[in-house]
């Protein structure tokens, strides 16, 4: 039984590997890729091209979870926003500012931003204070990225990682400035919260389609791909398991 | 162009890390990638401790530019720096596990982190008041409706009708709805952190430059 859940295991996430791989093949990407429309990206989109024409700051808030911690999905999904973010506002005449609750995911926001720089080659427009960690603590963190969203002025707020309740004191700060505030988190609490209090918000699985829809590369459309293949799969699992469940047939 | 040799560490640590969560104790015949992810995962731990640190400097030295700065100088940049410094300077006189110094924190930290709680229970209540401003249609009535019936139901207002033949039944299926409702939303968000996972190991997203 170890060994067959040892290669099930091993089977499922090579299998989902090569797909991916395959889905970015160009041959299998043909054509043009049309996405479901969600109204909270496409007003993310507008907003972010409306920063950049105006020339306003954007802020993106990667939240408190660490990068070594079960929940870092969430926080990679935030730093693939930020570097689109960063290329997409490089002719801004205000870069965009990222925080965090955790002193790994300040540095890795601070390396996406200077990547993104380097990329466009314009390194020396990189300022590492606009990658900051606000505060070590989930209470911390919100207090110094309350301070962030009052003095930057940002006129759109991503919220785009792992949130508690607390992140409803960020949407207010928001919502009082006058700037968009798109929500998205992998909490579930978060998730509740920010359906109450955010203007725009990502529910489940929505989360990781952001930077696929904010266009950031082959590969996030192919991750799509698979993950609506696995969903079917899943599906599928649940739906056979539930008919044999009711024959009286036990695989487990 | 980002490190070829930052990508291959990468996805080197990533497979061993991973390779050693499918690989059970018993199998001792790869128990030597058991041994190396428990040696990665110690100098991840290690690093972890150093990026807080870097952060907190980085904190600091964000705080400190504030409060000199010539336009608008933060006074709460000033506060920010004083308490670093005092707290620093009395941690590494009297050590962390000094009981004074502990009992002197946590008399500032938990006052400050209940009225932040106090701060966003009013905070919500007046995002409940406003949600239908914000959005319209089936879902929002549902999520309101919701919300409502779990609070009444949390406060223990509903229990008389719990003992009602056919209601009780009700309100327990009822009950299991946000159970099934939360394992969806679960199961969704564990699929697309599997396809974020697997970016990172094929190399083809990499939050670091190199």
């Amino acid at each position: 039984m170890i060994w067959l859940e040892t290669i099930v295991g091993l089977v499922f996430v090579v299998g989902s590997a090569g797909l991916m791989l395959f889905f970015a093949l160009p041959r299998v990407r043909q054509g043009r890729v049309t996405f479901r429309p969600i109204a909270a990206m496409q007003r993310l989109r507008r907003a972010i091209g409306l920063a950049v024409e105006d020339g306003t700051r954007l802020h993106v808030s990667i939240g408190k979870s660490s990068i070594f911690s079960p929940t870092n999905a969430s926080a990679l999904v935030g730093l693939s926003t930020l570097e689109r973010v960063a290329q997409l506002s490089l002719v801004s005449d205000r870069p965009p500012v990222a925080t965090s609750g955790d002193g790994s995911l300040s540095i890795l926001s601070q390396d996406t931003l200077r990547a993104a720089y380097r990329i466009a080659n314009v390194p020396e427009l990189y300022d590492p204070d606009r990658g900051r960690l606000t505060g070590a603590t989930p209470n911390a963190y919100i207090a110094g990225t309350l301070l962030v969203i009052f003095d930057e002025r940002a006129s759109t707020n991503m919220l785009v990682g792992n949130f508690g309740a607390e992140v409803g004191l960020l949407t207010e700060a928001s919502e009082r400035q006058g700037a968009f505030t798109l929500g998205a988190s992998d909490s579930l609490t978060g998730q509740a919260v920010l359906f109450a209090a955010a203007e725009e918000t990502l529910i489940g699985e929505e989360l990781f389609a952001l930077p696929a829809y904010l266009q950031s590369g082959v590969i996030h459309q192919a991750s799509l791909r698979l993950q609506d293949v696995l969903r079917w799969v899943v599906v599928g699992l649940i739906l056979l398991a539930a008919v044999l469940a009711f024959l009286g047939i036990s695989i487990l | 162009m980002r490190s070829p040799i930052t990508t291959a560490i990468a996805i080197a640590a990533g497979i061993i890390v991973l390779l050693g969560y499918f690989v059970p104790p018993e199998m001792t015949q790869f128990a030597f990638v058991l041994t190396l992810r428990s040696i990665l995962v110690g100098w991840a731990v290690t690093l972890a401790g150093m990026a807080t640190l870097v952060g907190i400097i980085n904190l600091f030295m964000v705080h400190t530019g504030r409060m000199v700065a010539k336009r608008n100088p933060d006074r709460y940049s000033i506060l920010l720096v004083i308490s670093f410094i005092a707290a620093l300077g009395f941690g590494l006189y009297l050590t962390p596990a000094d009981a004074q110094y502990q009992k002197a924190i946590t008399s500032i930290l938990t006052p400050i982190s209940a009225s932040l709680i106090a701060v966003l229970a009013v905070t919500l209540t007046f995002a409940g008041f406003r949600l239908f401003q914000r959005r319209k249609g089936l879902i929002a009535l549902a999520f309101a409706v919701s919300a409502v019936f779990f609070l009444l139901l949390g406060a223990g207002l509903l229990a008389p009708l719990q003992d009602m033949p056919g209601v009780g039944e009700i309100i327990a299926f009822l009950q299991r709805l946000p159970l099934g409702g939360g394992r969806g939303i679960l199961l969704g968000i564990a699929l697309g952190s599997l396809t974020a996972g697997l970016r990172v190991l094929l190399g083809t997203h990499r939050p670091y430059s190199g």
